[in-house]
This record gives structure tokens, sequence and C-alpha cells, in this order.
């Protein structure tokens, strides 16, 4: 039969199949109908069974945007962390300093200046410095009212608020929280440079820390230039916690500059230096404030008591009394 | 009521892209967002296999336990969908689900997160079914019309299957013991904590 023949007769499709089904079959290996190619495969199993924590079953994807590439991430160490570690940790450094603070007030009661008012002031800190004081200050307590929302909210203001109302107050916690972010890092780097020429650690440091600051018996009083070492424990943690809590809350201010591993550490650092950042600024604002008579001024007026200053911070009187910057406010008279 | 899932036969899935073509446009989805996506494992390798992924609606959701502000709850068929009048943007769930099926569009604060898109199992949100409201803010409600997800409805190969757990598990088991092999019930063990022996 000629193909000319098979055109006229119309069997071109059946002749042409033939042909093509003898060819394949001479041509294909004696071994092929055994192994079945589509068989042998990725296994899911496998996969995450060869996952190391924190990494990602991931492959090719061909919308525009690669982080979708990642298909599962197996692990639910976030999840634990924000809804275990984190809520334990807040609750037991917020409420333990509480009641530590408590504690001491109830044993120590406010430590009162010894010598007594002396009506001679000294200035302890000038505009630019309690500016940078408070710009953290007030920052800090808005952010970490804010921030804290986000962890206990739910458990503390949803109840009480209403899911409705209590969405809508933690949508404006979360702009005002990112805005004041920004107003934050100002002034802890403010603080930073305006002050840490007086927060080198040195031996009359570990002079204060031996005698425990003072802090545990009255009439205690051990000597303490600009900042005793209790002051620079706070310096520094401010300066590091608040180095901490920038970079990472930057990172969640743009969250698709990173890849989903880095945010989820991120964001645990950020929860964790916030909760003991909490903690020791209660610590500070109580002994700033009610713990210890006459603190107060330095970071309000910014004038200090003379026998206050003498009795806490003895090295720095003696200092700006050779300086000789002491002397008009010293000469002042009482406004009577 | 049956336990709503998604189940991608890996050893079908050609890849081709339709299920993620047609969510997008049953749902109108905005630029940017994928509430489903098809990922490609050893790409170009022996072996390799495509897997369609969206929202999973886990067992005991990540995504639900970590939310602020409690936009999550589960509907009677187990399908898990938020409220976008409570969601705030912050991003957690997006850090808690194993599939990075949450979705945002970058109208936040400096271009971050507005509030989160994800898959629905096309079952709408918390408005009520069917109407205008529930349209606009998570698509359409095919589940209250007696129908399943439209990926999977559609799917050319039928690899990605949707409904009752037990019953989409039955088929693939059935598939995987008539071709011989399987490459998986992918996601399952991470969201529902049980996997389809093969």
């Amino acid at each position: 039969m000629s193909f000319t023949r098979l055109f006229r007769s119309g069997q071109l499709g059946a002749g042409l199949a033939a042909l093509l089904l003898a060819a394949f079959f001479a041509a294909a290996p004696a071994s092929a109908q055994s192994v079945n190619p589509t068989a042998q495969s990725v296994k899911e199993e496998q996969l995450l069974q060869a996952l190391k924590p924190g990494e990602q079953l991931s492959g090719r994807i061909s919308i525009p945007d690669p982080k979708a590439a990642s298909l599962i991430q197996s692990g639910r160490d976030w999840r634990a962390f924000n809804q275990e570690t984190l809520h334990s940790l807040g609750t037991w450094s917020v409420l333990g300093m509480v009641a530590l603070l408590a504690a001491f007030y109830v044993f120590r009661g406010k430590i009162r200046i010894d010598a007594g008012p002396s009506r001679q002031r000294i200035l302890r800190f000038n505009t630019v410095e309690r500016f940078a004081h408070w710009l953290s200050a007030v920052s800090f307590i808005i952010l970490a009212i804010t921030g804290a929302n986000v962890t206990f909210g739910k458990l503390l203001l949803a109840p009480v608020m209403g899911p409705e109302a209590f969405a809508a107050w933690a949508q404006y916690a979360k702009y005002i929280h990112n805005y004041v972010g920004f107003a934050f890092m100002a002034g802890v780097l403010l603080v930073f440079l305006v002050w840490v020429k007086d927060n080198l650690p040195n031996a009359v440091d570990m002079r204060w820390f031996a005698a425990g600051g003072g802090l545990l018996s009255k009439g205690s009083h051990p000597p303490a230039k600009r900042f005793n070492g209790g002051q620079k424990i706070v310096f520094w943690s401010v300066v590091i916690g608040g180095f901490l809590l920038s970079l990472s809350g930057w990172y969640l201010l743009f969250p698709y500059s990173t890849t989903l591993a880095d945010v989820q550490w991120h964001a645990t650092i950020h929860g964790v230096t916030a909760f003991v950042m909490i903690a020791l600024m209660l610590a500070h604002a109580y002994i700033g404030s009610i713990g210890m008579e006459g603190a107060f001024d330095a970071m309000g007026s910014g004038e200090v008591d003379l026998n206050w200053a003498k009795e806490h911070h003895s090295l720095w009187v003696e200092e700006e009394m050779k300086k000789g910057t002491l002397a008009p406010h010293a000469a002042g008279q009482p406004a009577e | 009521m049956a336990r709503m899932k998604f189940l991608c036969d890996a050893d079908r899935c050609i890849e081709c892209n339709a299920c993620v073509t047609a969510c997008k446009n049953e749902h109108e989805v905005p630029w940017g967002i994928n509430r489903r996506r098809v990922v490609t494992i050893n790409d170009g390798k022996p072996g390799e296999r495509s897997v369609s992924m969206a929202c999973m609606h886990c067992t005991d959701a990540p995504c639900a336990s970590v939310c602020p502000v409690s936009c999550f709850y589960t509907t009677a068929d187990a399908v898990v969908l938020h409220s976008k009048d409570l969601c705030i943007g912050c991003g957690y769930c997006f850090y808690a689900c194993p599939f990075g099926a949450p979705q945002y569009p970058k109208t936040g604060n400096f271009g971050s997160r507005g509030k989160m898109d994800k898959c629905t199992y096309c079952a709408g949100g918390p408005e009520a079914d069917n109407t205008s409201a529930e349209l606009e803010k998570y698509g359409r409600n095919r589940l209250a019309e007696g129908k399943l997800p439209l990926c999977a409805e559609m799917c050319s190969t039928k690899a990605l299957l949707a409904g009752d757990g037990d019953i989409i598990a039955s088929i693939y088991k059935e598939r995987v013991a008539k071709r011989g092999y399987g490459s998986g019930a992918w996601g399952w063990k991470v969201a529902y904590k049980e996997t389809i022996a093969i």
C-alpha cells in the first residue's frame, strides 16, 4: 500500500499511528516497562524531617514575590513564645517589680535627706539634659502602654471594652506606637550623647556596689560622682535596651525588608527587651519620685537641694565646688 | 458538620496556576495579594513536584492564637475566617502562620501592612452571607451557595481537592493505592497534626 493510496482511502490516521507505535517499541529499552519515572518524587515527609529549626520548606514560584516561594515553616516556636513565654515574662517582670518595690517601701520607707533640706540649690541637670530625659521617658511610657496592649490587651481590656471598641483602640494604639517610636529613638540617642561621658564605669562604682548603694541601711551614703553605680546600670540599660528596641522595632515597621525568620527574631527581641525595660523603669521611676526625698527635683526643676547632693553624689559636689559653678546658686537668698 | 480541608495531590499538579487565577478573579483580589500560590519543589530536577498552597484552615490555628485583637473565628465547617473590621494589620498572624497565608495590602504606615487578607475557603466573612459588604471585604461566599472553593472545583487535573477531610483523604488514598505512589498530603501534618498514611 503506497502513501498516495493511504491519503485517498482515508486511512492516514490509522497508518501513521501504526508506524509511530512500531518506531517507539523498537527504540525503547526493554527495562522501561518495569520502572515508572513519575513515581520517584520528592516526599513531603522526608523534606520536613530534613529541615533544621527555623528553616522553611521552599521551592520556586512564578508570581513576582520571591518570599512566597516558602511553602511550609514547620516550627510553632514563635507562637509558643508569643503566647506563653512572653505572657509569663511580662506578668512576672512587671508584677514582680511592683511587689519588690512595695516591699522595699514598707521596710525601708521613703529615703529622707538625713541632714534635712538646706534651702541651698545646685544645678544638677540643664535644660538639654532634662529634655533628653523627658523625651525618652514620655515616649517610653506611651510605647510601653500601647505595646503591652498588643500582648495583654486582649486578656485585660477586651473583656471590659468589647471586641469592637478594643479593636478600634488597638488600631490607634498601633499608629501611636509606630510614630512615637521615632521620638523614643531620638530621645535615647540624645541621652547617650549628653551623659555617656559621666557614665563610664570606675573604681568608685565598685565601692558603691560593695556598700549596697546605701539603699538598705539608713545613714549609709557611699561616695559617688555625677552618677552612682546604680544609675550607670540604668544608663547602659537604656542605651543598650533602647538600641535593641529601636533596631528590632525598625524591622517591624518595615516588615518587607527582611525574611520571615528574621522578623520573628525581631518580634522576639522587641518583646523580651520591652518587658525587661518596663520592669527596670518602674524601679527607676520609684527611686526618682516617691522612693527618695529630693530626687525628683533633679529632673523637675533641674536644681537639687545641696544636702541631698552632698549625701548622694559627694564627689560630684566637690568637683562642682572646685569649678566654682556652685557659687551663684549657693549664694542665692531664700525668697522671703 | 463537615471538617473542611484542602489537599493538593502534588503528583497530579501541573503548575498551571489556574487555581491562583481563578481565586484572584472570583474574589477580585487586588494586586500584590495572593490568597493561593503554586510552589515547585526541586524545580528542574528529577522528581520535582508542584504544590498549590493557601490557608490550610488549621486545627488550633496559630494565627488565631497570636492575634492581639482576637479577630479570627472558626466556622461550624472548621473554616478559619477573620474580621477585617477588627484586624489592625499588626502582622502577627503572618509571623505565626506555617503556610505564609496571611496577605496584606501595603496601605499601612510607611507602606507597611493594611488589613489582612487571606483565603476564606470561599466562605466570606462575619457579615451576612452573600451581602455586598461581605463581597467587598472577603469576596464570594460559595460555601453559602452550596458550592466548594473555586480553586479546587476548576482544577484541570483534579490535583487540588477541597471538601470534608475524611472524604478527600479517602479519595487521595484510593489514588495512591491505584497508581502505587504519592508524595504526601502536603501541609497536613503541620496544619491538622495528622497525615494520610501512604
